[in-house]
């Protein structure tokens, strides 16, 4: 086999040699990188499938995404539409399938610098809320590319809260079709992705009105460039929504529509229908709405949020090796600023979070594998634990994989705020999914409903036992432990003491946001008044249940890997970093009741500061186990060979700034140097 | 003007006029800086493009158009007063970011500074009418903050009486300078001075880098623009490489250290001076800080004015966002913190120019307590707000992510102020070191002054954990000075803390550099604690000099958020030192919520008395006039993807891959 710097490096000049101060790092391996990255694939069969489909993306010139910091907006458009143009060619030679695991490999590969990512949403929709007919009839064409489709569902006006559209599709039972219409400005649909510039179709998200009543929210396959010139179809308009902070690869677009008729059969049918003379039939609850964004949240994860923020963690940890400034002691050389306390302290939290993460997005996916098939065959059982966990877990993933990398970004100095470094387009990336799929503050305030709801329910049914609650709520009623039993720093090196920890908080406070809820509408208030008087501490709420959850996750992980002790240790620590770092930021929630006491939040921290001196061992493994490679790190800082300062140089030389004339010298530099020549 | 706008500005319970005075300073201030702003505004050679529809190329050329004409004008329209010259920028520059500013920022105050009076004979004339450019350039591409570590040397050669530059090493190539990229010909270039074969530390030289007439680098320097960055599009930070280039032996600032021709070398006889400009420029930071928040909360509080969305009770008309209890949490705590940096700022800035008089009599005393407690506010200011940017364009939904609501822009410009100017957590443990120094001449019997006086009562006061009865008083959270107090007291205890961690280290380690690596969390987080009850305080006691009854009413609401949203976030700093106990807490949350239903009737007018121009805002989302959506939409049509009706791309890519698959 290849050794590693081999396989994943740019292949230039300096891959050749690894600079010593990387090279010391990887000296000693506490335990084999190879078995962890096994582990994050899956399995060793996903691991060279991996590499096999990241050999072929890399080792074609055209899949480059190294001149992406020096593109303006409008070239990184076209060369993203490029490479999805030949990716598809590739892909279709390959034998590559729509959703298989070559697609998900090849798209990590390329850092998401692909155009018509939503041509895979458009696709998940019909699957999850077209009839069968549908499915047959369009599926195909988009396979074949012979329409592009897009989805779209923000307005200018609303976002998150589905039910304030203002798009509506009336039905017209003399044509049998229907009228879609945006009726004022602010329905005008605003931020679907491809929609600016590239997408033929689109399926759009609007009130249904038919025989004259209003039936909510329901998709439309409506059809908006001409498939022979491309230009807008009648009735339509539409266009790009103008620069953004990131995503210059994505035209996103607006889309006004002006009365545009599509036959009947472009609604999707899966769960409600209408029919022929304009009779409504639902064939499933209100929820089976949402569970085609409860797939795309849990897709998001893996596929997109907790990625940014390993490649934060790796191009930060890597770049500290290399980084050396002012020194520990006055006699020794410079210290690689990795061994300042401080820049642990910075940077060791957030690759224990992103393993975390990673374990617990695993573990939702399967929770998502395993319902997927009863609730497309509308057994609705698991929906709500699987819609609460999805909503929460993705706004806490995403606030603190945004915290995080931008945390990463500022811990390497002045080189984190250059592109080359990688960093800020990470952060600009990671920072839209706070807000893309449901703004976070309504998806935590989704969980804390959830939450609410359940213990209200274990109030309800005295008696009511852990099997008659969803499993990841079951702690609500498990034993109550007053004092947390711990006595010194080692006691809360244990999984078991820290989860506990943990269930306590969240439950103390599940409980909390029930009794302010309750109290305020014993006094008079109505229920939604209620609730928005005491978000709060909802917010709270769902945030500590999320952070349970994950710790549970990892502290799972853990057990299996029981006859893996090397890999087994070093996790281990990161588990209980994580518990340890979320605990301390959480101090005060665990103070609150007396369960901890301050002297035990004095060990946690003793505990916790070890940690960092023991993890910082072995950071460079931990970052070299996710199995980045360069080019899809694009990083001058986070190499895997660590010839840092070399290659940004380098780089910085090739910026069109240095590589063109500076149109700015001759018209205004030139004047202005030259006039005051002449007055002196 | 939108009407969920108008209504906000006529319920509101002040007037915004009479705030807008405190934050200036004076009426007088106000009306002259609205004076300058119109000059500009009402000038027809003033055009303002939209920045954000350019390629960088075209940022920096408008910017060196603007650098170009701003001379002039000020020239012209005859504005030389410090305070006014800032006044002008900010409208002018909106963003700030000027290619030639670090001629005036930097090059001609070191000039000043550092030069003789022969030199300055020599370059200031010519430097202040732009025959020559000048930037400054210190930070290399292997170094930033430690000054120490930079590589690059100037040796003295006695026989042609010159020295000769060279960047050693990749890692010593200058790196950052703004300016350098493309728009300077000279720069102050920081190196160890070499002379006689011994090194002699870092010295500042005058060195051309480009040639007069054709601008073209000159033999012996490499140097280039460092590529595309976060933000700053508009400068040519830049890169500076020199191989055995020579400058006469007169381009060595020298009125402090010298070099003779014969190299010998000079000592100075005393360099405490150059840290006044260090200190100067953060406190100028901490004041962008303050304003940075201020413009992103502005943006922010309009436009949750503006939008509707959801619905509290079922069946009603949607609501205004800032309606909601957690969109008021996301930004009220946030505003009260924009206010509570604008009086750090003003503090700052007046204790500077007072010590800074002081200096010019010889009175350094009062310096390296104003340059540790500048290093941390730089630290914490700019960290809050950091994170407080960012949390306002968040507040905003998607569009905010639009360069459309203009916070991206302010986000990406502010955030290098957590770096430059020395690292904030480099700056946190020089507080630190500060703290660490007062703590332990209290314990050797003296008594400290100024902001740390606290720890003088530390030896009596023994801080011991679980003793409420040992604090004076129980805190009032219904008053700011009790408040005060309380983070006074979690500031002594953190201090204490850190202290006593720092000496069982030291035993143990039996060195005090490793000891302060491995106690260097605690430090931060007691550098931390000292800078917020610094605040807290400066806030506090503003609110005695406020006369008017209706401003001093909702700013004093909003000293209390800014207090207890700080105590909330901190809660377990005050559980576990025994300042609060667990039902003060849960009270303290209480009267948050009630603060924020408040304060909620004024939030616009609140965010108006900053007066930003919608030109410095820059900012669709933010408009003072509140017409979001139209102007959303005509703002979207000018993007250059919509340039033509069907793009390239379709003929080139689309249309071939239908036929393909």
């Amino acid at each position: 086999m290849d050794s590693p710097v081999h396989r994943v490096s740019l292949g230039d000049t300096w891959s050749r040699r690894v600079h010593p101060d990387m090279a010391s790092e990887r000296f000693i391996q506490s335990f084999s990188v190879e078995q962890l990255t096994n582990i994050l694939d899956g399995g060793a069969q996903n691991t060279a499938l991996r590499r096999k489909v990241e050999s072929i993306i890399h080792s074609d010139p055209e899949f480059s995404v190294k001149d992406n910091y020096f593109m303006t907006q409008n070239e990184r458009y076209v060369a993203a539409i490029q490479k999805r143009f030949h990716f598809q060619i590739i892909a279709k030679r390959l034998g590559w399938l729509e959703n298989s695991p070559e697609f998900y490999y090849a798209y990590r590969a390329l850092s998401g610098e692909l155009a018509l990512g939503l041509h895979t949403v458009f696709l998940k929709s019909l699957q999850s809320l077209g009839s069968e007919e549908q499915i047959a009839k369009w599926t195909p064409l988009c396979n074949e590319f012979r329409i592009i489709a897009s989805y779209a569902q923000t307005e200018l006006g609303h976002g998150t809260n589905l039910r304030g559209l203002e798009t509506e599709a009336t039905y017209d039972a003399a044509t049998q079709e229907f009228v879609v219409h945006s009726p004022t400005l602010t329905a005008t649909k605003w931020w679907p992705g491809d929609m600016g510039r590239s997408a033929t179709h689109t399926l759009v998200q609007a009130q249904l009105i038919c025989s004259g009543a209003r039936q909510g929210m329901h998709a439309f396959i409506v059809p908006i460039r001409s498939l022979q010139d491309h230009t807008p179809l009648p009735g339509v308009t539409v266009g790009d929504i103008g620069p953004k902070m990131d995503f210059d690869n994505i035209d996103h677009g607006f889309l006004r529509l002006d009365h545009v008729r599509i036959p009947r059969e472009n609604m999707l049918s899966r769960f409600a229908q209408v029919l022929p003379d304009g009779t409504y039939v639902k064939l499933g609850t209100q929820q089976t709405n949402y569970f085609s964004m409860v797939v795309v949240r849990v897709e998001l994860l893996l596929g997109e949020i907790i990625p940014l923020l390993q490649k934060a963690c790796v191009i930060a940890i890597r770049y500290s090796v290399i980084r050396r400034q002012s020194s520990i002691r006055p006699s020794d050389p410079e210290a690689k600023i990795l061994d300042y306390q401080t820049q642990q302290q910075k940077l060791l939290p957030q690759l224990a979070t992103a393993y975390a993460f990673h374990f617990l997005a695993s573990n939702l996916l399967k929770f998502l594998h395993s319902s997927y098939d009863a609730i497309r065959n509308k057994d609705f059982s698991n929906l709500p634990e699987l819609h609460a966990l999805s909503a929460g877990i993705k706004a806490m993933t995403s606030d603190l994989c945004f915290q995080g990398s931008e945390l990463c970004r500022r811990a390497c100095g002045g080189h984190g705020y250059s592109k080359l470094s990688g960093l800020p387009s990470l952060v600009t990336r990671v920072t839209a999914s706070c807000t893309y799929e449901g703004d976070n503050t309504v998806l935590y305030l989704q969980m804390a409903r959830f939450l609410v709801k359940n213990y209200l329910q274990t109030q309800a049914i005295p008696g009511s036992t852990q099997k008659s609650l969803p499993p990841s709520v079951a702690y609500l009623t498990a034993p109550y432990l007053a004092r947390c039993p711990a006595q010194k720093a080692a006691d809360f090196l244990h999984p078991k003491l820290y989860t506990t920890a943990w269930a306590h908080v969240a439950a103390r406070l599940i409980k909390d946001s029930a009794h302010h809820l309750e109290t305020l509408i014993r006094s008079g208030a109505d229920w939604a008044e209620a609730w928005n008087q005491t978000t709060v501490i909802h917010l709270q709420t769902a945030k500590a249940h999320c952070y349970y959850i994950s710790v549970k996750s990892f502290t799972e992980t853990l057990e299996k890997l029981e006859n893996k002790p090397a890999v087994w240790q070093v996790l281990k620590r990161l588990c209980d970093l994580y518990a340890l770092h979320g605990i301390l930021t959480n101090a005060a929630d665990f103070l609150h009741d007396g369960f901890l006491s301050g002297a035990q939040v004095d060990a946690v921290r003793t505990g916790y500061l070890e940690l960092l001196g023991l993890v910082r061992k072995d950071a460079i493994l931990l970052t070299d186990a996710f199995d980045f490679t360069d080019p899809s790190l694009n990083s001058a800082l986070g190499c895997y060979d660590g010839n840092v300062y070399e290659r940004l140089f380098h780089w910085a030389q090739k910026s069109p700034t240095n590589t063109q004339e500076n149109p700015a010298y001759e018209k205004y530099l030139r004047p202005l140097l030259q006039s005051w020549k002449s007055r002196l | 003007m939108n009407q969920d706008l108008r209504r906000e500005r006529e319920a509101a319970s002040f007037n915004p006029e009479l705030l807008t005075h405190v934050l200036d300073g004076s009426p007088e201030n106000t009306r002259r800086r609205r004076e300058i702003e119109n000059l500009i505004l009402n000038d027809p050679d003033f055009q303002h493009e939209d920045l954000n529809f350019l390629t960088r190329s075209q940022r920096y050329e408008v910017a060196v158009r603007k650098s170009a004409n701003m001379v002039r004008k000020m020239r012209e329209f005859g504005i030389a007063d410090p305070e006014e010259i800032m006044w002008f920028k900010k409208i002018h520059m909106v963003n700030f970011v000027e290619p030639v500013g670090l001629n005036f920022s930097m090059f001609i105050p070191t000039l000043l500074n550092q030069g003789t009076t022969a030199q300055q004979e020599k370059w200031l004339l010519s430097s202040q009418g732009l025959q020559i450019i000048g930037t400054y350039a210190q930070t290399e591409m292997g170094h930033g903050t430690h000054l120490r570590g930079l590589e690059t040397t100037a040796t003295y050669d006695p026989e042609t009486q010159e020295f000769i530059l060279n960047s050693p090493t990749v890692t010593s190539i200058k790196w950052w300078p703004g300016g350098l990229g493309k728009t300077s010909n000279h720069a102050i270039v920081l190196a160890q001075l070499i002379t006689k074969g011994k090194c002699y530390g870092l010295h500042a030289f005058i060195v051309p880098i480009r040639e007069i007439g054709t601008h073209k680098p000159l033999p012996g320097i490499t140097v280039g623009d460092i590529g595309p960055k976060f933000g700053y599009d508009e400068m040519d930070n830049g890169y500076l490489k020199m191989d055995n280039y020579r400058i006469p032996r007169e381009n060595m600032l020298m009125k402090y250290a010298q070099v003779k021709p014969d190299g010998t070398y000079v000592k100075p006889v005393s360099n405490k001076l150059t840290y006044g400009t260090m200190v100067f420029v953060r406190s100028f930071l901490v004041g962008e800080a303050a304003r940075s928040l201020s413009k992103a909360c502005t943006i922010a509080i309009r436009y949750s004015a503006v939008r509707h969305q959801s619905e509290i009770k079922p069946g009603e008309p949607e609501p205004q966002i800032l309606d909601f209890q957690t969109q008021q949490y996301k930004l009220f705590p946030l505003l009260a913190t924009a206010y509570a940096f604008q009086f750090v700022g003003a503090y700052v800035k007046e204790t500077y120019h007072r010590i800074n008089e002081g200096i010019g009599q010889g009175d350094l005393s009062e310096l390296p307590e104003l340059h540790a407690l500048v290093a941390g506010l730089k630290a914490f200011t700019s960290w809050t707000t950091n994170a407080a940017i960012e949390a306002c364009r968040m507040a905003c939904g998607g569009h905010g992510y639009s360069h459309c609501s203009g916070l991206p822009n302010i986000y990406v410009t502010f955030t290098p102020t957590c770096t430059f100017e020395g690292e904030n957590t480099v700056m946190m443990l020089q507080t630190a070191r500060f703290l660490m120094k007062s703590y332990d001449q209290v314990h050797s019997g003296k008594l400290v002054g100024g902001m740390v006086s606290y720890l003088n009562d530390l030896p009596t006061q023994r801080v011991q954990p679980r003793q409420v009865a040992m604090w004076p008083t129980v805190v009032d959270i219904d008053s700011p000075d009790s408040l005060t107090e309380a983070y006074k007291l979690r500031a002594a205890r953190l201090v204490e803390i850190a202290a006593k961690n720092l000496q069982n280290e030291v035993i143990q380690r039996e060195s005090k550099e490793v000891a302060w690596n491995l106690t260097s969390v605690d430090l931060v987080r007691a550098s931390e604690a000292h800078c917020h009850y610094v605040a807290v305080k400066l806030f506090s006691e503003k609110l005695l000099k406020i006369q008017d009854k209706s401003v001093h009413s909702v700013l004093r609401n909003l000293c209390l958020l800014y207090c207890l949203y700080g105590i909330s976030q901190k809660a377990g700093d005050f559980l576990q030192g025994s300042i609060m106990t667990e039902s003060q807490i849960t009270q303290v949350n209480q009267r948050i919520k009630e603060l924020l239903t408040a304060i909620r009737p004024d939030a616009v007018a609140l965010v108006d008395a900053f007066d930003f121009q919608d030109v410095t805002l820059g900012s669709v989302l933010g408009r003072y006039d509140g017409n979001v959506y139209e102007n959303l939409f005509e703002w979207a049509k000018k993007s250059p993807l919509n340039k033509s009706e069907v793009h390239e791309s379709y003929y080139k890519y689309l249309k071939p891959l239908q036929s393909k698959l």
